[in-house]
């Protein structure tokens, strides 16, 4: 988990990543960035995520994120 | 005789007041009600300013209210600015100093940046603007004192020193570039847009005036969906758009994340693009999954929007360039050497009334592009010369070759950064290459996203395909390319921080 926020902290440092549930709805990350946190993710992690699992249902908080990961690895 | 655009809107307006002209992802407007509130706002505008033909700002969202306001803005008889919300208030200043704007428009969102620049002046909420009672008569008088050589906006690109240009653009430009696009691609009331294009970004023009003049209809798509690809392809099947006029980028995403797998465009019939070079892996994998017509369209903000295109009639391989093809019809492009000769090799010209009127506020900017024609000495006639390189192929198509800037002079060599790219994204296993030049070092930069592929590799590969001096002094791999406010791949940043020492 720490490792994912970290990876987060670079594009939003200013988010308590730790809380908040509306990271895509409230806009704290942009759109171009999911596409950067998929390639680091997939780099860092050692997963493929693919389209149908980039929606913002699993981008919302870093805890639907990383049970996403959790998923995939 | 047309003169103006609002004409297009009031015509299909009583052939159909009832549709739907514009649509976002909350709200959708008729287009009786569309005119009725841009008349208002019009008329609003004009017993504040009591001015025609003076700049006015618009400083609100991609929404149908920033499509009000912009309309309404032209009812006043003034010409409109929309300037990105999200730019630092240091363009904002730059702008707005040049503009000298007699009136900017915000909405309560917005207002707070606006409000925190003291030296702005004039600003007026878009709900204040339709509390008086509309003038009608006021607003005929205001069309008739108009023609069709009077501005309707200024754009602003960004400019190579980082000072915004303001590019102003008449009712005579938008009007004849749009009749000559909606007859090309045969936009009619049938047409819906899913639009993509930010409206400070001259591909936006396409997308809105053409909605106006055939009587089509516009959905703005929220530009969170093009970082979630399978939300846009289901975004773009529930409200049956079936006209896409995007940047390559966002194309390449839906492409490169391989959203295809999961979803298919249903309602797809015509996929037009510009604004960068589209690479054509991911064209490929888009053709191969939604049978569309598709379009390779061309041309800076200086001529309106484009002045060439090509519809892609056959298939292409991944170490070929997609033409742009012809000019538009009502337009006319020529080749012209460094001697100001005529050439199948040199740099595009343009001439015609999808020009410009020019630089605003900028007479020696102006004066450098939009030139007298050298090829007539007979009487005046401005043509723009567009600062690209292109060339004619075998087929007799033009064929983007490189900005005239991106030409470099390398060991004595003169390269097209271009051409190394076309070679570089032609590779398996390269999701994409962006070169550029440092000056200073005499060096080739590339960028380059891959899976797979490492460095050493790749020069490997590099060193069969290029001439010995085209080889990459440097090569970067990223994770993903920086984009810049419009969607494009942001070659300036690359740039800067290359040499800033970020990649070391």
């Amino acid at each position: 988990m720490e490792k994912l926020i970290e990876i987060l902290k670079k594009y939003n440092a200013d988010v308590d990543y730790y809380t908040n549930e509306h990271l895509i709805d409230e806009e704290l990350l942009d759109s171009f960035d999911i596409i950067s946190i998929v390639a680091d993710i997939d780099n860092e992690f050692d997963v493929e995520i693919t389209a149908k699992d980039i929606i913002p249902e699993n981008f919302n908080s870093a805890e639907k994120l990383y049970d996403l990961i959790k998923r995939l690895s | 005789m047309v003169k103006n655009i609002l004409e297009y809107l009031e015509k299909n307006e009583k052939k159909n007041p009832e549709k739907t002209i514009f649509e976002d992802e909350n709200n959708s407007i008729t287009y009786k009600e569309f005119k009725d509130t841009a008349k208002l706002i019009g008329s609003n505008i004009n017993s504040k300013i009591k001015k025609e033909k003076k700049s006015i700002v618009i400083f609100m969202e991609k929404s149908i209210e920033c499509l009000v306001a912009m309309m309404g803005v032209v009812y006043s008889g003034n010409f409109y600015t929309v300037i990105d919300t999200k730019s630092p208030k240091e363009r904002i200043k730059m702008i707005c100093d040049k503009l000298e704007p007699e009136m900017i428009i915000t909405d309560d969102k917005n207002n707070q940046k606006i409000k925190e620049m003291e030296e702005l002046k004039n600003i007026y909420l878009y709900s204040d603007l339709q509390l008086e009672e509309l003038e009608e008569e006021k607003l005929i008088q205001i069309r008739k004192n108009m023609i069709d050589t009077d501005l309707i906006y200024v754009l602003f690109t960004s400019g190579s020193t980082g000072e915004p240009k303001g590019i102003a653009v008449s009712h005579r430009s938008v009007l004849t570039y749009i009749s000559s696009v909606v007859e090309i691609f045969k936009f009619d009331k049938n047409t819906i847009f899913g639009n993509q294009t930010p409206f400070y970004f001259s591909m936006s023009v396409l997308d809105i005036f053409s909605t106006i003049m055939a009587g089509a209809r516009l959905v703005i798509i929220p530009k969170k969906y093009f970082s979630f690809p399978v939300k846009l392809l289901e975004y773009i099947n529930e409200k049956n758009i079936n006209t896409i006029y995007w940047v390559p980028s966002a194309l390449c995403i839906v492409a490169n994340l391989k959203a295809f797998e999961a979803i298919k465009p249903k309602t797809l019939k015509k996929v037009l693009f510009a604004g960068e070079t589209m690479p054509v892996k991911q064209l490929n994998e888009w053709r191969k999954n939604v049978k569309a017509l598709y379009a390779n369209l061309y041309g800076p903000t200086e001529v309106t929007d484009i002045c060439t295109y090509y519809i892609l009639d056959r298939e292409f391989k991944e170490n070929e360039s997609i033409p742009i093809g012809k000019a538009c019809d009502n337009c006319n492009v020529f080749i012209l050497k460094h001697d100001g000769t005529e050439s199948t090799k040199g740099e595009l010209c343009v001439r015609g009334s999808f020009l410009a009127s020019g630089y605003y506020k900028d007479k020696e900017k102006t004066n450098k592009v939009f030139v007298q024609n050298p090829l007539n000495k007979n009487y005046p006639e401005k043509i723009y010369k567009t600062g690209d390189i292109v060339k004619i192929n075998e087929n007799g198509e033009i064929v983007y070759v490189s900005r005239k800037d991106f030409q470099i002079k390398h060991m004595g060599y003169r390269i097209e950064l271009g051409e190394i790219e076309k070679n570089v994204n032609s590779i398996q296993g390269i999701t994409l290459g962006v070169c550029v030049y440092d000056e200073k070092t005499s060096r080739i930069i590339l960028f380059y996203q891959s899976k797979k592929l490492e460095k050493n590799e790749l020069h490997k590969i590099l060193k069969e395909k290029l001439l010995p001096y085209m080889v990459p002094n440097e090569m970067i791999k990223l994770n993903v390319f920086p984009y810049n406010q419009n969607g494009k791949i942001d070659r300036k940043l690359l740039k800067n921080n290359f040499i800033k020492g970020e990649y070391k």
